[in-house]
């Protein structure tokens, strides 16, 4: 074909457009995969960085006299990355694990199930058995080679140098779904503590991970730090915490509760410092620790005894007669009494016909032998004047008006203790009882509270935080296990005075039956040659069950160094159980030893058995 | 024959050469970066694959060198004896050939790995040059045409048969080259459409519209509308009135019985078409016209080649072309299979951002997450350690060198001069694009090199061949007056 046939600029010019066009569109690609879209760069670093943690040592725990509690120990968790497992001996590998075959498999399983294990990958360790015995670490560590994939990881756990105060200290154990989910520190298998301390002082026991940004080739192998390791951080250690629990003190009172059930709660009043919180039944904080801990924890949870509820803070019960003091405050705040205002009583209060009943002792009365005696009709009285008084203008702001004062003393509402779990006991009020009695009530439906019965409900722990506030005279600080977090200060409103509102002169008015409570009333078995106890027994009356038994007191009477209440289920008389172990904490504690005259007593409460038979 | 001798060095096009060397730097340096380890950053060690490379590139500066002194006429003289002793050697490989991961093209002499199918595309450059060269030829002669295509398929038989289909398909872009030389446009167009087709009906050949394959359904469509979008562009009023009355019925009959009775909808348009091509056949015998007939040949080769699409995926391609094919396609989205490779370079090329992480710092790269980084898949060094910036200055070189070849190419006064830098440009064009393509997730997964790029001695040697003797040409073109 002769060239003047042919246009030859044309077609070149239309493969020049062509070449051209593609080019473009290269562009256009590139601009889009390197400006536009920004996913790539975040795969990029998936890729290629391997986040290793460096774990933090977790806060130790020291009790208020610098006696360690609970420390850490290395553990040994099993790792496996399924990209780097070769064929190997099952059979030896499971017997050096002590697991079968069986179990072996159902956990690979479930390391490769993505819905189990959301953020499996082949390329990444996975945990196979965490806690390993040191006996299994140590055989396992010589013949690891044996077994390509399969890696040691060290790792800190809890180790505790008393059994005691396990309802105090809590426990750690491995996050679950809702703590990823709530908290972007945490990572799967990692630990976080569950109860206690270890629970409302997590941020500050946790420390910081650190992190070490190593590279990682698309074999999943480690080749070293990334830039030589300028953008590594090093851990911060979690900070030590020293509770204000004396842990001499909380295992006298954990062996003098043992077989019983109930709590001992003893607080310093002049810093809301909880001393002694004993429950029981408790356990060995060391059962939760190590690859045990399912085991253990399933056999106390089925436990009809609920050994892992902390009474002293969840158990809600009446006060009982202790409450009597509260109700005594009032009254006289209130101006319903007087400290010589006498009331009647006949074995029993004398409007309601004899009930409640009261037992034997000289009628009419004032309020110090009220106390001493523990009078029922005498609060009985109280509350009827007080709910009847013109002044309020209704039975229902008279109501209101006594919940407020029950609620500025420490009833019927969380006090805000540093431990998690704390239940807040009822106080009702009116509309309490409006939709109890659908609006029909009057002081005579209600008037077994004035004594600590009833609708009424308060923990231990608002017991003997009533007798703070008795022993402060009017005040209380918001009682807690935490004396000092190291190189930090502790929450201000653990510093901050609460006051009751009720006149100190009132105080002395109600320490005064207290006291005669214990020199010749009903906690006599309190009374001590040369500290003044002042006292208060409770017996707790129950529909079917045997009552409980409580003491609550504090001591000395002037410039007071420790409150306390002993509250024992299903123990009969104040008097009976509660007063004496009240007697020997605080022997313990302002004495530091026990006398010998009082150690017949103490062998006497320990080999106490009462467990409630209705279980 | 008036004569006159030029110097070659003052007369060499030395834009030409400063793009080869610009290109063979950045590569060379992309590869150091690419087979390095960040231990030894700093250091420039000439051990390894760099190191190979820069030896390469030194032979091959000989190579081009020796090339620039030989006589040009020698080029046009011996281009059959070095096509002939290509073949030979193509076919010599098929034998000799060890298995090197699945293809059997390279030839084993001692250390030294050559792979003849490289340098077939100058060898076949220069024959179909010299052929094409011949006093007063025309292309469209049936049995000229048939000759050209033979000398073009002889090397893409024998390396299919070394199964490697990336070097085969590089030979297709000749036919761009005999489009510059009188080949009728519309074949290139009718090679475009059957990609497209064959495409499409991949594509969605797992896609149904009630009874329907959708693939075939939009392949069909598009048939119709190209058939009827050349017979409107004739502008007879009368066959434009005849078709659309035609189709209406059509189009109403089947709607009304597609609601009475759900069928395969490509029958409607199979029939449309049939309808189409017997109408047509009439008009041109009628009226005597080529085009109508042209247009009925183009809806049977279309429909046939439609159908044939299916037998050529499942018997004629393999399970990995298949599965490449399938990918780059989009229908399969298997990141740790096929489309692992390709789906870390776009990683590698996107995390590069704007400015890149700097030289040396490509992570991914580093850390082999690309696969064959230093050889197809090198533009990752680029797009990731130098950015958007990097890349684009490295596709406008690429550009500029192919613009720059076609500019070479027009000013020459004989044919065979002008095919061979046709030849030249066509082939590094289809190298850049299909590699580019590939990498950035473009075109389908072919192992073939980018050129003065990709780590690699043969490809390397063959390029600089194929360059050198063009330049070699373009010094003298004005040698003859």
């Amino acid at each position: 074909m002769s060239p003047n046939l042919l246009n030859t600029e044309k077609r070149r010019n239309w493969i020049i457009i062509g070449i051209c066009l593609i080019f473009l569109i290269y562009l256009i690609q590139l601009f889009s995969l390197q400006i536009v879209d920004n996913n790539y760069k975040k795969w990029a670093e998936n890729n290629v960085f391997f986040k290793k943690v460096r774990y933090p040592s977790r806060g130790i725990l020291y009790d208020r006299n610098n006696n360690l509690l609970v420390y850490n120990q290395p553990a040994y968790d099993l790792m496996v990355v399924m990209k780097e497992v070769e064929p190997f001996d099952t059979l030896t590998f499971c017997n050096i694990l002590n697991i079968t075959e069986l179990q072996f498999r159902k956990r690979i399983e479930d390391i490769k199930n993505r819905s189990i294990n959301p953020g499996y990958s082949p390329y990444l360790p996975q945990f196979v058995l965490t806690q390993l015995g040191n006996k299994e670490y140590g055989i396992l560590q010589e013949s690891l080679y044996k077994f390509p994939g399969f890696y040691i990881q060290n790792r800190t756990i809890r180790e505790y140098t008393y059994s005691n105060a396990a309802h105090i200290l809590g426990y750690i154990a491995n996050v679950n779904k809702n703590n990823l989910a709530e908290d972007k520190y945490y990572a799967q298998n990692d630990y976080i503590g569950k109860t206690g301390v270890e629970r409302s002082y997590e941020t500050y026991l946790r420390g910081e991970k650190g992190i070490e940004i190593l590279l990682r080739d698309a074999h999943g192998r480690i080749k070293g730090k990334y830039e030589n390791g300028i953008h590594d951080t090093d851990p911060i250690p979690g900070k030590n915490l020293t509770l204000s629990i004396d842990i001499e003190l909380q295992k006298y009172g954990e062996e003098l509760l043992q077989n019983k059930l109930g709590s001992i709660v003893m607080i310093e009043p002049s810093t809301g410092e909880v001393l002694c919180m004993a429950a029981s039944p408790t356990y060995d904080p060391s059962l939760f620790v190590g690859r045990q801990f399912g085991a253990n924890f399933l056999e106390l949870q089925e436990d009809p005894y609920r050994p892992l509820i902390n009474r002293a803070l969840s158990g809600q019960y009446p006060p009982g007669s202790t409450f009597k003091v509260a109700q005594g405050l009032v009254f006289l705040e209130e101006n319903i009494i007087t400290a010589s205002t006498m009331y009647t009583c006949y074995n029993g209060f004398p409007p309601g016909g004899g009930k409640p009943r009261c037992h034997a002792h000289g009628s009419p009365l004032n309020l110090l032998h009220a106390i001493g005696t523990s009078c029922n009709a005498y609060f009985c009285w109280g509350l009827k004047n007080m709910l009847d008084n013109k002044k309020y203008g209704t039975i229902k702001t008279a109501m209101d008006t006594w919940k407020e004062r029950m609620e500025a003393q420490g009833f019927g509402v969380k006090l805000g203790i540093d431990l998690p779990g704390e239940a807040s006991g009822l106080i009702p009020d009116s509309k309490f009882y409006n939709k109890l009695y659908n609006n029909r009530w009057n002081p005579f439906t209600l008037i077994s509270n004035a004594i600590g019965q009833g609708e009424v409900t308060t923990t231990p722990l608002q017991i003997s935080n009533l007798a703070a506030t008795v022993a402060n005279r009017g005040y209380f600080y918001t009682p807690h296990v935490v004396k000092a977090i190291q190189d930090d200060a502790l929450d201000p409103v653990y510093s901050k005075r609460r006051e009751t509102g009720i006149q100190k002169e009132h105080y002395e008015s109600v320490i005064e039956g207290m006291r005669l409570a214990v020199t010749s009333g009903t906690c006599w078995q309190a009374n001590l040659p040369d500290i003044e106890v002042c006292g208060k027994t409770g017996t707790v009356q129950n529909a079917k069950i045997k009552d409980h038994s409580v003491f609550m007191g504090f001591a000395p009477k002037d410039n007071p160094k420790v409150a306390i209440v002993v509250y024992v289920e299903n123990a009969g008389f104040g008097s009976k159980i509660a007063v004496p172990i009240g007697r020997l904490m605080l022997e313990k504690y302002l004495r530091g030893s026990i006398p010998e005259s009082s150690l017949y007593l103490e062998q006497e409460m320990k080999n106490a058995i009462i467990l409630n038979n209705a279980l | 024959m008036p004569y006159r001798k030029i110097n070659v060095w003052t007369s060499l096009d030395w834009w030409t050469v400063i793009l080869f060397f610009v290109l063979f730097f950045i590569g060379w340096l992309a590869i150091y970066s690419a087979s390095s380890d960040f231990d030894h950053t700093g250091m420039m060690t000439l051990s390894g694959r760099s190191g190979n490379q820069l030896l390469w590139i030194f032979i091959s500066l000989i190579v081009g060198c020796s090339i620039l002194i030989i006589d040009d006429d020698w080029y046009s003289i011996f281009a059959y004896w070095i096509y002939a002793f290509i073949i030979l050697l193509l076919i010599v490989t098929i034998f000799l050939a060890p298995d090197i991961k699945g293809s059997r093209s390279w030839l084993v002499i001692g250390n030294i790995y050559i792979q003849p199918a490289e340098f077939s595309k100058f060898a076949t450059a220069l024959a179909l040059a010299k052929f094409l060269n011949q006093f007063k030829f025309n292309l469209m002669n049936p049995k000229n045409f048939l000759i050209a295509l033979g000398l073009i398929c002889l090397p893409i038989g024998l390396i299919l048969l070394q199964w490697e289909a990336g070097s085969a398909l590089v030979f297709l872009v000749f036919f761009l080259v005999l489009y510059r030389e009188g080949m009728p446009g519309m074949i290139i167009l009718i090679g475009i459409c059957m990609t497209v087709f064959f495409i499409l009906s991949m594509k969605y050949a797992e896609v149904f519209f009630d009874k329907t394959v959708v693939g075939q359904l939009i392949v069909l469509v598009l048939i119709l509308l190209i058939a009827i979008g050349y017979i409107f562009s004739k502008k007879n009023k009368q066959v434009i009135r005849n078709i659309l009355f035609g189709m209406l019925i059509v189009a109403v009959i089947s709607t009304a019985v597609y609601l009475l009775y759900v069928y395969d909808l490509t029958i409607v348009l199979l029939t449309t078409l049939a309808l189409l091509s017997i109408y047509l056949l009439w008009l041109a015998y009628k009226f005597w016209m080529r085009d109508y007939l042209f247009v009925v040949l183009f809806i049977l080769f279309s429909i046939s080649f439609l159908y044939s699409v299916d037998y050529v995926f499942d018997d004629v391609l393999k399970p990995h072309q298949q599965v490449r094919l399938q990918v780059a396609l989009g229908m399969k989205d298997d990141p740790t299979g096929a489309n692992y490779n390709v789906n870390q370079s776009k990683i590698a090329i996107g995390s590069g951002g704007l400015w890149g992480k700097g030289y040396l710092n490509g992570t991914q790269t580093k850390m082999n997450y690309v696969p064959e980084q230093d050889t197809d898949f090198i533009f990752c060094t680029i797009g990731e350690e130098d950015g958007f910036v990097g890349t684009t200055f490295v596709l406008l070189l690429y550009l500029a060198l192919i613009l720059r070849l076609i500019y070479l190419a027009e000013r020459q006064r004989s044919t065979f001069n002008r095919v061979y830098g046709y030849s030249v440009a066509s082939i590094i064009f289809f190298h850049v694009v299909v590699n580019i393509g590939m990498v950035i997730g473009i075109t389908p997964v072919i192992g073939i090199p980018l050129c003065f790029f990709s780590y690699g001695g043969s490809s390397f040697l063959s390029f600089s061949i194929l360059l050198f003797i063009f330049l070699r040409l373009d010094a003298s073109r004005n040698e003859r007056l």
